[in-house]
Parts: C-alpha cells; sequence; structure tokens
C-alpha cells in the first residue's frame, strides 16, 4: 500500500467518523433526533381513541401549542391552522387509511405517518407567513392534492 | 483429477482463442436484449413524467401519472439492472471459467423465462391501472393479487440463476484447488450472494405477508414490518448493480486503457465488505419513520456510512490505475497526464463519466443516510435527484460503456470507429440530460417539492410556483435522455444483428507484474456469508422483534388510485 493512499483511507475513515460524531451529537445530546415516536393505535379506530377523537389545535402553554391531526385519503385534519409568530407547536399526527408523509416547506418538519402508529414532532415558527404542508409520500390519485396552510402571524 | 484439470484448461485455452460459444452468447444476448428493450420503454415514460411535472403535458385519461411512474421504475430499477447484471455476469463466467456447464446453461433458460413470466404477470395488472403502487408497493396499498404473485416468480427466476452462477463456480474451484477464483468471477459471487441475500427479505415480506392478506385470508397486515423487509431488499437492489458496475470499474477499464488493474488482494478487500454490509444499508430509508427508537437509528446511521468506506477505497484506486497508466504513456505533471486518457474511446469515456458522477453521487448519500440531514430531504425530488445520478449515471453509464464491447464480444461482431463515434456523442447527450436533471432535482428538493407527486401548485401557492423553473429543467433533461436513449439501443441492436463480423475480445486486465500473491482467505466465501447474516442480525433483529411484539392491530388493504 502506497503512501499516499494510506493517508487518503486515514482521511476517508476520519470523515465517516466526524461525520458519525457530529451526528451523535447533535441527535442525543441535542435533541435534534429524526421523529421517532413509539406509541402505537388501532388504525380502524381512530376517530374513536383519544385524542385523535378531537383533532384540532390547542393552547398549552405560553407560545406553545399541541396540534393533534389525522392524515387520510387526500387531507389533513384539521386544515389551515393559525398560530401567533414564536411559537412552539407539538404535533401528534396519525393515518387513518395508508402511509402519508407530513413536511412542511421551509421547514425541517419532515415525518413519515403510518396508519397504527402516532408520530410526534415538533417545530418553532418565528418567521410570519404562510407555510405550505403537504404530503411527501405517494398515497393515491389524489396524492398530489393533498395539501394545507399553517399561517404563522 | 488430473484428466479433469487438463481438459479444463484445454477448455479455458479454446475458450480464450475461439471466443464465447454459441449456446453461453445466446444465454446473454437475450439478457440484454430484454435489458434494451426495457430501457426503450422506461425511458419513454420517464420522458412523458418529465414532461407532465414540467407542466407542459397533461396525461390522457386514460393513463395517470402514478401508473406511468411505477412501469418507469419497475422497467428501469428492476428490468434493465437485473437483466444487464446477469447478462454481464453470465458472460464474465462463461469467459473466465471455461464455458458454462450444460446444466448451469439449462438453469439459466430456466431462470429467464421465470423472471419473463414473472414480469407479463407484474406488467398485466400495472397497465390496467390495478397496481399503481410504485415500486415500493407499501402495504396497506394493495395492488391486484397477481402483481404480487408475479413478484414471486422474478424471485424464483434470480434464485435459479444464483443458483445456477454457485454451481459454476463451485464446478470450477473443485476442479482448481487452491486457485483464486478470477477476479470477475469473484465480483460475480458477491453480486448473486446479494440477490440472493436481498431478494430473501422481500419474498418473506410478499409471501408470508401480502399475498394472504390481499386474497382476504388474513385481516390486517404490520404495516412497519412490511416496510422494513422490503428496505432490506430495496437498497440492496441499487447497491447490487453499483457493484455490477464496479466490476467493471475494476476489471475491464484498465484493459480498455491499456494498463493494469489494481492491486488484485486490495481489489477483493473491496468486494467482500460491500457484500458482509450492504443489506443493512436499507434501513436509512426509514430514518423519519415511527415505531423505531433514535438509538436503534443511530446504529443505522453508523451501518450505512460503513459502505463508503470501500466506496472511498476505489475512488482511490481507479485514479491511481488513470496515472499510472497514463504516465506509462508519457503523460507528464501533476495534472498532465489527464489528457493521455483514451477519450475518444466510449468504451472508456462512459464509464469515466459514471464515476466522475460517483462523487457527488456518493456525497449526496452520505447526506441522506444522516439521521438530521435525511430529515431536511426525505422523500423530496432531492432523493430522486440522488439516485438519477447513482443508478441514472454512475450504474447505467457503465452499463452502456459495457455493451459497446460485450455485445460484440457475443455476436462475434466489431466495434466500427462510426459506431463508436455514435456512442461518444450518445454518451455527451446522456451526460447533458443527467446533469440538467439531477441538479435541478436536488435544488428543488432542498425547497421542499415532493417526490412522486404529479404536476401540481397546490392551488396556486406562491412559494411552488418558485419551484416550476426548475421542473421545466428536468422536462428538458427528460427530453435531452431519450434521445440518447434511442441512440443508445439502436448502437446495441446494430453491434448485435448488423455490425460487421470480426473478433471482439472480453477486456480483462492483467495484475501489476511483480506483485504479492493474494493470500488465500480472500476466497473463503462460507465464512464472508456468515459475516454477513451476523451483521444483518446485528442490525435487524432488535427492531423486527420489536415491530413483531409490540404491532398495533394490522391494517385492511386499500386501493387509493
Amino acid at each position: 500500500m502506497h503512501l499516499d493512499e494510506k493517508i487518503w483511507l486515514f482521511l476517508s475513515f476520519g470523515m465517516i467518523m466526524i461525520f458519525m460524531i457530529f451526528t451523535g451529537y447533535q441527535a442525543l445530546a441535542l435533541g435534534y433526533g429524526p421523529p421517532s415516536h413509539k406509541e402505537t393505535i388501532d388504525p380502524q379506530k381512530v376517530d374513536q381513541t383519544a385524542p385523535f377523537n378531537e383533532p384540532g389545535i390547542k393552547q398549552i402553554g405560553e407560545n406553545e401549542y399541541e396540534v393533534v391531526m389525522t392524515l387520510q385519503i387526500f387531507s389533513f385534519t384539521p386544515m389551515d391552522i393559525e398560530v401567533p409568530a414564536g411559537s412552539t407547536v407539538h404535533f401528534t399526527l396519525t393515518s387513518k387509511d395508508v402511509v402519508h408523509g407530513f413536511q412542511v416547506a421551509d421547514t425541517n418538519i419532515n415525518a413519515m405517518v403510518m396508519p397504527g402508529h402516532i408520530q410526534k414532532i415538533t417545530q418553532k415558527f418565528d418567521e410570519p407567513g404562510e407555510y405550505l404542508v403537504l404530503c411527501n409520500e405517494y398515497c393515491g390519485a389524489g396524492h398530489q392534492a393533498m395539501s394545507t396552510t399553517i399561517t404563522v402571524k | 483429477m488430473q484428466t479433469a484439470i487438463k481438459q479444463n484448461s484445454f477448455k479455458d485455452k479454446a475458450n480464450q482463442a475461439f471466443g464465447i460459444s454459441i449456446e453461453d452468447a445466446r444465454i446473454s444476448k437475450s439478457y440484454l436484449s430484454v435489458a434494451f428493450i426495457a430501457l426503450l420503454l422506461g425511458g419513454l415514460l420517464g420522458l412523458l413524467q418529465g414532461l407532465n411535472r414540467a407542466g407542459v403535458l397533461t396525461l390522457p385519461s386514460w393513463a395517470n401519472y402514478y401508473q406511468i411512474l411505477t412501469a418507469h421504475g419497475l422497467l428501469l430499477v428492476v428490468v434493465l439492472s437485473a437483466f444487464f447484471t446477469i447478462g454481464y455476469f453470465y458472460a464474465g463466467l462463461s469467459h473466465t471459467l471455461g464455458g458454462l456447464l450444460p446444466k448451469v446453461r439449462k438453469m439459466a433458460w430456466i431462470g429467464f423465462w421465470m423472471k419473463i413470466f414473472g414480469f407479463v404477470l407484474v406488467v398485466i395488472p400495472v397497465l390496467m391501472n390495478e397496481a399503481s403502487v410504485m415500486y415500493t408497493f407499501y402495504p396497506p396499498m394493495a395492488a391486484h393479487p397477481v402483481f404480487y404473485f408475479g413478484l414471486v416468480f422474478i424471485v424464483l427466476g434470480i434464485w435459479m440463476l444464483s443458483a445456477g452462477a454457485f454451481t459454476q463456480v463451485a464446478n470450477w474451484r473443485k476442479n482448481h484447488k487452491g486457485e483464486h477464483l478470477p477476479i470477475l468471477s469473484f465480483f460475480a459471487t458477491g453480486v448473486f450472494v446479494l440477490l440472493v441475500g436481498a431478494t430473501a427479505f422481500v419474498a418473506v415480506e410478499v409471501i408470508f405477508m401480502i399475498i394472504p392478506w390481499t386474497l382476504g385470508w388474513v385481516d390486517g397486515i404490520n404495516v412497519m414490518l412490511s416496510r422494513t423487509l422490503f428496505w432490506a431488499f430495496g437498497h440492496t437492489a441499487v447497491n447490487i448493480w453499483y457493484l455490477t458496475a464496479v466490476s467493471a470499474w475494476y476489471v475491464v477499464i484498465p484493459k480498455v486503457i491499456g494498463g493494469n488493474r489494481w492491486n488484485d488482494h486490495l481489489t477483493r478487500m473491496v468486494v467482500i465488505p460491500l457484500v458482509i454490509m450492504n443489506i443493512t444499508g436499507g434501513f436509512h430509508h426509514q430514518i423519519v419513520d415511527p415505531g423505531i427508537s433514535e438509538g436503534i437509528k443511530y446504529m443505522h446511521v453508523f451501518m450505512s456510512l460503513a459502505i463508503g468506506f470501500p466506496s472511498l477505497m476505489t475512488a482511490y484506486a481507479m485514479f491511481r490505475v488513470f496515472e499510472r497508466t497514463a504516465r506509462r504513456k508519457g503523460g507528464k505533471g501533476l495534472l498532465g497526464w489527464f489528457k493521455k486518457m483514451p477519450w475518444g474511446d466510449v468504451r472508456f469515456l462512459a464509464p469515466f463519466i459514471a464515476m466522475a458522477a460517483f462523487i457527488p453521487a456518493g456525497a449526496g448519500g452520505i447526506v441522506q443516510s444522516t439521521n438530521q440531514l435525511d430529515q431536511v430531504v426525505h422523500n423530496t425530488m432531492w432523493v430522486v435527484g440522488h439516485f438519477h445520478l447513482t443508478l441514472g449515471m454512475s450504474v447505467v453509464m457503465t452499463f452502456f460503456g459495457i455493451s459497446y464491447w460485450l455485445v460484440p464480444y457475443l455476436s462475434k461482431r466489431v466495434l466500427t470507429p462510426a459506431m463508436n463515434k455514435l456512442g461518444v456523442i450518445q454518451t455527451v447527450i446522456w451526460t447533458l440530460g443527467m446533469v440538467i436533471m439531477a441538479i435541478s432535482m436536488h435544488i428543488v428538493g432542498l425547497f421542499g417539492s415532493p417526490r412522486r407527486t404529479s404536476f401540481t401548485t397546490y392551488g396556486d401557492f406562491a412559494e411552488t410556483l418558485g419551484w416550476n423553473p426548475y421542473m421545466a429543467a428536468v422536462g428538458i433533461g427528460a427530453t435531452l435522455l431519450l434521445i440518447a436513449v434511442i441512440l443508445q439501443v439502436y448502437a446495441v441492436f446494430n453491434l448485435m444483428f448488423f455490425a460487421p463480423k470480426g473478433v471482439t475480445e472480453f477486456p480483462i486486465a492483467d495484475t501489476e507484474p511483480g506483485e504479492a500473491k493474494t493470500p488465500y482467505w480472500t476466497e473463503r466465501w462460507g465464512i464472508w456469508v456468515v459475516l454477513m447474516i451476523l451483521v444483518i442480525s446485528m442490525a435487524y433483529v432488535i427492531p423486527i422483534v420489536d415491530m413483531i411484539v409490540n404491532a398495533p392491530p394490522g391494517s385492511p388493504p386499500f386501493k387509493t388510485w
């Protein structure tokens, strides 16, 4: 093995390790880990199961909101959410039918929403404006129409 | 025993002198023909999608976008790549192991017809719009049961072909005790081991979970488990196509440029970890899934990134071989040797661009398999841009480069200078098309444009209007690509049936003279398979047990298109 190859392999290995350390530090120490909630639910009884029997937005603290939302072909319930600027929003999500994706453009919100599983993701909205919420997992013929908005005032 | 060796080495020599036998050639030609017809159809469907997403084409009422996308994905990721890989490696096994055994030939044909039969079963429901479920067919979306029966036959065909390859390799090893398997057959062994390993997961998903459920024998399906089994297959499949391309980079390209191949020991040391660590990489498709803890996901970041290491070794090896060869031809200076490369030879140019594309493609892959970064791009057009770089450039352009010598080798014809020029033009058009398309997809994906979504402005939402110029560029890229597809398919069938008769060699580079002998332990495939199973167990036992034990009530089937 040539010296320059050893250097290259050392750098390659080092780069991967640095990636790992950053990722691990951010995920486990800073709490930036990906959405990984582990609660389950009967996918055929979503409407009868709390908290999804009352989907909607609820203030739970100063500048803090909880949104309980169901995803179903080809809509979100509730639609057209409004929150004041600077609020932190906790989303609690599940699907009533097939696999959906929950993405809010221009934020880091991006989570898979599966039938039978409850997914949670939190985001602080500082910038006022209208945000596009869309389904980013193919869910059927009307998938391209599955969207709503979050308005930050 | 003695006579067996003699006979075999006689056969080896005969094979090299007279070229491939007609029977072996027919097998590979059949596989390659199917592959390139799939390319033509898949490319045509790709253009329809590109133009639809560019907003210039409204699809007719009898063909919906998602049906076309399902067919596009299946034709290119399942048919083109698999048929090419098998045709190429069966030719390689025949060439380097002294001709296929009669029973292996028979297995290759049984495998061929099983795959074709399976594919017909898959295509019928897709055409009838009964299976617009994409290449990933995530339950609880359910296609017509015939779709899944087709998948089963495709997998059985793959197993038959793998068994054929293993039979051929085992026979050679029995007759060549203590010798190293020729390098191309070493790659082939790795590829067929991975094919069996990967398809085993999807076979369990389809046979034991989906089929009983679509037939109504069971009421519900475990959505997370089926998805996890799928990705153990789905990601490995594309890595297998990549490993096939890598085999040509190490073994064939050095010969094409008139050099020697990279150190044999290190080459085998790239193949082995790629086989052992590959299947676990699929998990990074589930980084933003519910039901999997952050700890498991973090472990899988490590397992996915580990595959990056052999690829970084490959990057070094390739440029080192190029530099060494070019300097021997009189290339000077730190980078001046670059001019000595045979840029006008399509057999080099296409795979070279393929390798260069893997630099950004691999970097993008590292981004996607890292937790937080994946959350930014997951299921956006970025991912589509990524696999058009990896598959559409790194893999497929290598396949194109291979076709310009493999097809004439099989048909006992030659690549004429005119056809070579056509190949160079084809390579340039394809490169332009893919670069325009992949860059636009990456950018618009960062803005948030989702993948697998037909043309939409989400009710003229202001922000999405800013995505449109990029989608228009995707349409331009797709148009260039279809032109390149037509040229490529023309070249393949011309070389197969009409080019001038002659002898074309199967280019396999020699090692550097005086290289240290590769230790024999690299040949211990039994150990590599056991290690592969151990790594898979480490990765999958805990999450899969968790998914089964803590499963929610199952989901019924849905047809939502």
